[in-house]
């Protein structure tokens, strides 16, 4: 076991020296072949039409310009993405028939430089004859919606109900239900730096080779190759050692892989494409927005009994894999940290006339909490309890785990009561009631929230199949899916220096130094004495389908691989040195960075020695060895399996734990909300280095508080974007980052080498719901409960006008929609 | 299109070079100078990734067209170390988690220096406002925040730099 000095310790990153100095390598520094000619892309200005034709023949005559690609050209050239759904959604790299969404790409220019290549773009002609669009997911699917794809024969990309235990009888039996509509809003992360890919394509070889800041998924390399009709050993992606975030974002690129490398193979020439914050806003990628109808049965003690959730969730003009995981990629977690057993799901994945979207940090975890932990507070306050109360009545007990949850979830360590109950010490959260007691009685807005979380981490690909009918996946020729794996290699060379190779991409994260660390304590050196390469190369590295940066994989997948990587080497050497002493391997041990006798005197043999030797004189070897002293280790969990035939799915593989308490107050006037204090307990078993865990969790908090109270991507009815630069689509600065106090309970995973879980969404997916239900709880005074996102001030402010001016008249409770059945507000002691 | 010559100063040292007038500064610096270290991230000077020091004070090099700074002195993230060892705002950076993905730091770095220069001693809620104009999406600023906080009391007592010119 990791018992060593390095593991657990806030180790300096090894990434700081050079993105602080100006010599990071990210997709845009360093071009990797000469000659580069430069690409921009043509989009479409409507939201929905049907394109009569191009006419590129002006672009072609303007100076610098290379040629020119179109929509006809990628209809002739290339078969459209696969789709994770069965309805005949046709989704190509560039709009071949019809525009879906402003953004969409139509044609692509290349020329001598961007400059020249975007004065070319504004002179293609594209005809368009205009259609009506719709953007909203509950009118995609009236009757007289406009159709976005006529094969499909209605917007409706999927749908699927799906049921666990007799929710039926438990809603018949309960005695209470509580019923809400929320909306969830369509925001994203937008990293900083925007896509950006590199094709140049040898035609003599056939070989096309792509350099991007492509995050995986590497399911995609194989989705390109048969886009693009290329075998994939002729394919090679190549990821620049430095990624300027992602957050998930970075897992859409895919499709502009194709693009950029068709136009490399129909031009003849190497090129680049780096998108523009323009084109990242309107057309990369963000979350879902998503309209949901939830119930909650309780008996009047607190205890859920069974929960229906009814959604739609609108994945815009096409649906893109891995899509339509914002429905299904929670399968296993869907009942979040708590007992009940009766679930009804029912999940419209809609197409409307937006852009299109995908992973994005929390996918689909900050939707579910949003309504959970919402519907927890209503429940609670329905049944006058304390919303602790209720919350604690529910959860899985600490001796329950490892927990199989009614949906297929395997959680595989935890104390939530215990992660809970820190969470509530720290906030001090009687003490925060009092404060409340106070600050109401003399008439301020004065509010306390509380959210848990389950924290997936590793998704099992195997969930995306949730989304398909149990009698389509059970056709013999159905070929079912699962798997979460990572590879990592761990060499020696001749003097005794030890490098890490992973196949992975990080985008911050910082795995360069949590390697070092690992393989420091695995093998007894210090973290500078490793060196860490992590730049992806399909050609070279071992990976496989679900190989890559995302679904905060690394921390559980990734180290489990390294340190399994560095054992096999250490068995190496331990067998080598004792053949050496003549000894058997059980008479060695391996400690302090050598092997030494267990017992009796011998000179112990260090690293750098074994390794001269094992290299300079292979004679030495023990008979059979393999000569050279490197190991690789691929690590696949056996809990990743495919959903059974009862929709059941171990969609994630590692379930880490997340208890916040928030308070805020809220200005009646000015809508502001000043959060005064925000507690945040993540428990993701081992932790490697603290510093770089607690750095997610600030971040992935904040980007919770941009979808909660700021960002949106926001669309008029005729589907044009409202919010396409950064003044109108509001990034958290640091005057609206909070102080959060971080606290950690460490239950280790029995199912990763090193006992850690993933981190790195952590509170990305809490936040929406913590502050909206201390909003709430804040405004409930004036009988307002938060049902939409974001709460921008204007938004609030209205909720808050409308509550005082019928303050005179009794009515029920007001929330940005009609409630299906009004609550009566009860106090909180 | 036609060229126009360029002569600016930049880390301390003079440089020439040749573009359209229309470049930006940061694709100058970036392209024909070779200066990878000044990223560019909207393009429309709200995110504040390309930002850079003109005679010392900070500004947007993707909001300036490279001939307008045609005689001026420039620094860029690749001109803060000393002798061969980070500047102190970079080693607070580093001893503070000031950065994940790196891509925003270098407008960061620039940013934290012109404030420091003009505030030397500023509260948090100071930092915060100046910082304000760079985004991370990130680190939620904490580290950073803690960094610049870290190096004021250093940046005082030592000589000032790298603002070699009063603006």
């Amino acid at each position: 076991m990791a018992s060593g000095s390095w593991i657990g310790r806030s180790v300096e990153r090894v990434e700081d020296g050079r993105l602080l100095t100006g010599r990071g390598a990210f997709i845009d520094d360093h071009p990797p072949v000469s000659n580069l000619s430069h690409a921009a892309i043509v989009r479409s200005p409507h939201a929905h039409a049907r394109i009569r034709g191009w006419d590129a023949s002006a672009a072609l005559a303007m100076e610098g310009v290379v040629g020119v690609i179109t929509g006809r050209d990628v209809a002739a050239s290339c078969k459209p993405f696969g789709v994770g759904v069965t309805a005949p959604v046709h989704y190509y790299p560039a709009a071949t028939d019809k525009v879906r969404f402003v953004g969409e790409p139509v044609a692509v220019v290349v020329a001598r430089d961007r400059y020249l290549a975007e004065d070319a773009a504004e002179a293609v002609v594209v005809d368009y004859e205009v259609l009506p669009a719709v953007v909203d997911p509950e009118k995609a699917l009236e009757p007289d919606a406009p159709i976005l794809h006529e094969a499909v024969g209605s917007n409706l990309a999927g749908h699927r109900r799906l049921v666990y235990g007799d929710p039926d009888r438990a809603f018949a039996e309960a005695e209470v239900i509580v019923r809400e509509r929320f909306r969830f809003p369509k925001y994203a992360s937008t990293p900083i730096e925007t896509y950006g890919v590199i094709a140049r394509w040898d035609g003599l070889d056939g070989v096309l080779t792509v350099w991007s800041n492509f995050m995986g998924p590497f399911i995609m390399h194989p989705l390109v190759a048969r886009v693009l009709g290329l075998p994939e050993n002729r394919l090679r992606f190549i990821v620049p050692p430095d990624i300027g975030g992602s957050f998930g974002i970075k897992s859409s690129i895919y499709p502009y892989l194709a693009l950029i490398g068709l136009a490399a193979m129909k031009l003849g020439v190497p090129v680049k494409w780096i998108e523009d914050r323009r084109e990242h806003l309107l057309a990369s990628s963000s979350g879902t927005d998503r309209v949901a109808w939830r119930e909650v049965a309780a008996r009047n003690d607190g205890t859920i009994v069974g929960m229906r959730f009814k959604w739609f969730d609108n994945v815009g003009g096409y649906i893109r894999s891995p899509e339509p995981g914002c429905s299904f990629r929670p399968t296993g977690n869907f009942v979040g940290p708590y007992r009940f057993q009766n679930l009804e799901v029912d999940a419209s994945v809609v197409m409307t006339n937006k852009s299109l979207t995908g992973p994005n940090r929390g996918y689909a975890c900050g939707h579910l909490y949003f309504e959970t932990e919402r519907m927890i507070d209503l429940l609670a306050e329905r049944l006058g309890l304390d919303p602790v109360e209720v919350r604690r009545r529910n959860l899985i007990d600490r001796a329950s785990f490892p927990y199989r949850t009614p949906t297929g979830g395997l959680y595989d360590s935890g104390d939530y009561a215990a992660t809970l109950d820190k969470a509530l010490v720290l906030a001090k959260y009687d003490e925060l009631r009092r404060e409340q007691a106070r600050a109401r009685a003399a008439g301020r807005y004065y509010g306390i929230g509380l959210a848990l979380a389950v924290d997936p981490s590793v998704s099992n690909m195997g969930y995306v199949a949730t989304a398909l009918d149990p009698q389509f996946r059970a056709k013999p020729e159905y070929l079912p899916k699962s798997g979460a794996v990572d590879s990592a290699t761990v060499k020696i060379d001749p003097l005794g220096r030890v490098i890490a190779i992973l196949g992975t991409t990080p985008q911050g994260q910082g795995h360069q130094t949590i390697v070092s660390q690992i393989v420091a304590d695995e093998l007894g050196v210090a973290p500078r004495d490793v060196t860490v390469v992590d730049e992806m190369d399909t050609f070279t590295r071992v990976w496989s389908i679900s190989s890559g940066t995302y679904s905060s994989r690394f921390g559980s997948v990734g180290t489990s691989a390294v340190a399994l990587a560095a054992r096999k080497l250490k068995a190496k050497l331990v067998e080598y040195a004792a053949h050496l002493m003549g000894v058997t391997p059980g008479e060695v041990e391996f400690r302090d960075g050598g092997v030494h006798r267990t017992s009796g005197k011998a000179t112990p043999y260090s690293i750098k020695d074994l390794a001269g030797r094992a290299h300079w004189n292979t004679e030495s070897l023990p008979e059979g060895m393999e000569p050279g002293l490197a190991a690789t280790a691929v690590f696949g969990f056996s809990v990743a399996r495919a959903v059974d035939a009862e929709d059941r799915v171990n969609s994630s593989n590692t379930y880490g734990f997340i208890a916040e308490v928030m308070a805020v107050e809220v200005d009646p006037d000015t809508a502001a909300i000043k959060i005064v204090k925000y507690v945040t307990v993540h428990d993701a078993g081992t932790i490697i280095n603290p510093m770089i865990v607690e750095g997610q969790i600030y971040g992935g908090a904040l980007h919770g508080l941009g979808g909660a109270l700021y960002e949106e991507l926001a669309y008029d009815d005729d589907g044009q974007l409202l919010t396409g630069t950064f003044m109108d689509y509001l990034v958290p600065t640091a005057s609206e980052a909070p102080d959060i106090e971080i606290a950690h309970v460490v239950s280790p995973s029995p199912l990763t080498t090193l006992g850690s879980k993933g981190l790195g969404e952590s509170s990305s997916m809490t936040v929406p719901a913590v502050i909206a239900n201390a909003v709430s709880d804040a405004l409930r005074p004036l009988g307002i409960s938060i049902t939409e996102l974001p709460m921008t001030p204007t938004r609030l402010h209205d909720l808050i006008t409308r509550a005082r001016s019928s303050a005179s008249e009794p009515r029920p409770p007001r929330s940005g929609h009609p409630r299906p059945e009004p609550a009566s507000p009860t106090p909180l002691q | 299109m036609t060229e126009t010559p360029i002569r600016l100063t930049v880390n301390g040292v003079p440089r020439t070079g040749q573009c359209v007038v229309r470049k930006l500064l940061v694709d100058f610096l970036r392209e024909d100078l070779a200066l990878t270290g000044t990223h560019v991230g909207c393009e429309h000077g709200i995110c504040g990734a390309c930002t850079v020091l003109v005679n010392g004070q900070a500004a947007r090099s993707c909001l300036m067209l490279a001939v307008q700074a045609d005689g001026a002195e420039i620094t860029t993230v690749e001109g803060l170390m000393q002798n061969g060892a980070l500047h102190p705002l970079q080693a607070a950076f580093r001893r503070h988690h000031g950065l994940q993905c790196g891509f925003c730091t270098p407008g960061m770095l620039l940013t934290a220096l012109d404030l420091l220069r003009v505030k030397p001693d500023p509260t948090e809620a100071e930092i915060r406002e100046g910082l304000s104009a760079v985004l991370c999406r990130c680190t939620g600023y904490h580290g950073i925040v803690k960094a610049v906080q870290a190096a004021a009391p250093e940046l005082r007592a030592a000589a000032p730099w790298p603002d070699r010119r009063s603006p």
